[in-house]
């Protein structure tokens, strides 16, 4: 949904799995929706790590872990591979995440992430293991995400990095407005493009 | 000046660069099945939008398709109606629209190349990652989010940063029972699930030459199991004797023109990329893997790695697939019993696949406690199969064949396989639960899951051929 983006400070849940697929963040079966439904998706988020065959909670997952809540996903390298399926992003945001915090994101999912305002925030493998670490030591461990600088701060050990978005990403995400707003401004441009290419 | 083939395309289809952003890139065809649309319809509907260029999008059921009595309405109340919303939005929109037992209904990455709608140059999207397939006839071709289909819908135009550009050359000629699925899971294994993450692949050298059209559509298909946007291969005489005559393509002194044009298609001898890596056709056997992600391959002779030949980070990830799996480190593949084998999907539900599961299992007969589903990608591939007499192959070795559809690729629809059963599986993704809660999936080659389907164990199809 879209909402602003300013600054968020919030504890973590911690997965620290490698080559987490969209099948695992949201199974295949649950892709039958024909409506953006994020109560649903968020529902069955992570479904078959979270819940046992027979329906019941896997205590030994994270979600199901009431030491760990928060607004930020922290995620080993490679988050988002394989399947295109928006509805991993609209599971995530779903459950009520605002921020994936990785060292590395597939691309299809990284988009989908940015176009339903979660931000996807790439971090140093050093960042990302000694937050796993500060987590794991301390779960009410909060990070700081600060949109407009571009900064995140593990605050348990003070560690500060930059990361990357583009100037036009990064307005849209903090004036809440999407890219099919933008490219429905700028039509003319595409009928002109169009007349000039034939 | 533009000189990989990469730059060439993209650059024909800039519209405009955002500055500090990305690019917006005119797109020349879309494609729509019914799991990815429905919410781009939605949200064009509360915007109050039509499709722009309706004329550029081709729409097709295929995830949610039974494989069995299609002419009988879906089982499944929840899939019926996903599928009956995509022919209602295609006909709201004025979209073309191939439903279910349309004679050119299947998989969307089979039919758009079989009937010439993906053509040399063109940007195609689709909202599945395999839209790169379409990249085997020399365009550029990704998969994309809902969002992002509803942003083509709604301007013909994508936002996108520029991918870079990677050229991976194989030389050297594919030696006996190795195909193009073989190369792909090989290179998925040296390159990993996201060693090409942020790029664009030009695929290129003397093995890849050598490949048909068909084998180049499951190289590109697999392009985004490396993490790559997408791939791609040149268009030359191969591509141009595959598009003579299709349906869509270019005739008469259109298709002269447009050959011309595609031959111009190449990367310029001095073209740089970003990054280069070259293989030896020579190393790649057939291969399968052992693992839960596609990059978790090996040949098929070969040994499960051991513990200690996996980086410390990746070992948490390499023990919990192993322990999914039931294999233990070190282990052979090679005997390992099978339980079902699944021959179709958009990598490897094509007319040589089943040319190539035939040639196996001719003479032969299915292993008794082995369920297997060879299910064609398109009903024209379904047809061909019974023109050249496949199916009485397949009958008589004891197969049964389905009606087309995904199937068991992402057991979306029926055809799932259960709970810790082992299936050989010519699809594309081996993730946990991909073909059924429980699941285990082991990719593999149409050869080595004809070999399997046929001895009912892990096989080197070498030794039947």
């Amino acid at each position: 949904m879209k909402q602003k983006f300013d600054i968020i400070t919030s504890t973590c849940v911690p997965l620290p799995l490698e080559n987490v697929d969209t099948d695992q963040i949201i199974p295949a079966r649950f892709l039958k929706a024909t409506t953006k439904e994020e109560k649903f998706f968020g529902e069955n988020l992570f479904r078959d790590w979270r819940y046992n065959p027979d329906g019941s909670l896997n205590p030994d997952f994270v979600l199901n872990n009431p030491k760990y809540k928060g607004e930020i996903l922290v995620a080993g390298k490679n988050f988002g591979s394989g399947s295109s399926r928006e509805h991993a992003a609209w599971a995530i945001a779903g459950y009520g995440f605002r921020v994936v915090i990785s060292s590395f994101f597939a691309d299809i999912h990284k988009n989908n992430e940015l176009n339903n305002f979660v931000l996807p925030v790439v971090v140093s493998e050093e960042f990302l293991a000694e937050l796993f670490a500060s987590i794991e030591q301390d779960p009410a461990t909060e990070v700081e995400v600060n949109v407009p600088d571009q900064t995140v701060t593990n605050k348990a050990t003070g560690r500060k990095e930059h990361f990357e978005i583009n100037g036009y990403k990064k307005y849209c995400l903090m004036n809440a407005l999407d890219d099919i707003d933008f490219l429905l401004e700028n039509k003319d441009k595409i009928e002109a493009w169009e007349q000039k290419r034939v | 000046m533009a000189n990989t083939l990469f730059d060439k395309i993209w650059d024909a289809h800039v519209v405009q660069n955002v500055s500090d952003g990305p690019t917006q890139l005119y797109i020349d065809r879309l494609y729509c099945h019914e799991v990815t649309s429905p919410q781009a319809f939605e949200g064009l509907r509360a915007r109050g939008l039509k499709c722009f260029r309706p004329e550029r999008i081709y729409c097709m059921p295929d995830h949610n398709t039974p494989t069995h009595d299609q002419d009988k309405p879906i089982e499944d109340p929840v899939g019926k109606t996903q599928v009956d919303t995509l022919a209602r939005n295609a006909k709201e929109f004025g979209l073309t629209h191939f439903g279910m037992m349309h004679p050119k209904n299947g998989i969307i990455h089979v039919v758009g190349p079989e009937n010439g709608l993906s053509l040399p140059g063109m940007t195609i999207v689709c909202g599945d990652s395999h839209t790169s397939t379409h990249g085997a006839m020399g365009a550029v071709a990704f998969g994309i989010g809902t969002s992002e289909v509803e942003m083509v819908m709604a301007s013909q135009c994508i936002l996108q940063q520029k991918p870079k550009s990677m050229r991976i050359t194989v030389k050297g000629s594919l030696g006996k029972g190795v195909t193009a699925k073989d190369v792909a899971l090989y290179l998925m294994s040296k390159m990993t699930t996201s060693g090409a993450t942020g790029y664009f692949v030009e695929y290129a050298g003397s093995a890849i030459e050598q490949l048909t059209m068909e084998g180049r559509l499951t190289l590109c298909n697999l392009s985004i199991e490396m993490g790559a946007r997408g791939g791609f291969i040149a268009p030359d005489e191969v591509t141009f004797a595959y598009l003579k005559d299709k349906e869509y393509a270019p005739k008469g002194s259109d298709w002269d023109q447009a050959v011309a044009y595609w031959k111009t298609l190449r990367s310029g001898d001095d073209a740089v990329f970003d990054k280069e890596i070259e293989f030896d056709a020579a190393d790649i056997e057939p291969m399968v893997t052992y693992g839960t992600n596609p990059g978790m391959g090996m040949g098929i002779t070969k040994n499960i790695p051991s513990l200690d030949q996996i980086e410390a980070a990746g070992q948490a990830s390499f023990k919990k697939a192993l322990d999914y799996m039931g294999f233990a480190p070190g282990e052979q593949m090679i005997g390992k019993p099978v339980d079902y084998v699944f021959c179709g999907s958009c990598t490897n539900g094509r007319i040589e696949d089943f040319r190539a599961f035939a040639s196996i299992v001719k003479g032969r007969k299915k292993a008794d406690h082995v369920i297997c589903w060879l299910v064609p990608g398109s009903w024209a591939v379904a047809r061909q199969i019974e023109e050249e007499g496949l199916d009485q192959i397949f009958k008589e070795a004891g197969f049964e064949l389905r009606q087309p559809g995904c199937s068991a690729c992402l057991a979306m629809n029926d055809d799932k396989i259960p709970a810790g059963k082992l299936s050989v599986s010519t699809s594309n993704r081996n993730f946990e639960g991909r073909q059924g809660p429980g699941a285990r999936t082991v990719l593999a080659s149409p050869l080595v899951a004809a070999a399997a389907a046929v001895t009912g164990v892990i096989t080197d199809p070498r030794t039947l051929m």
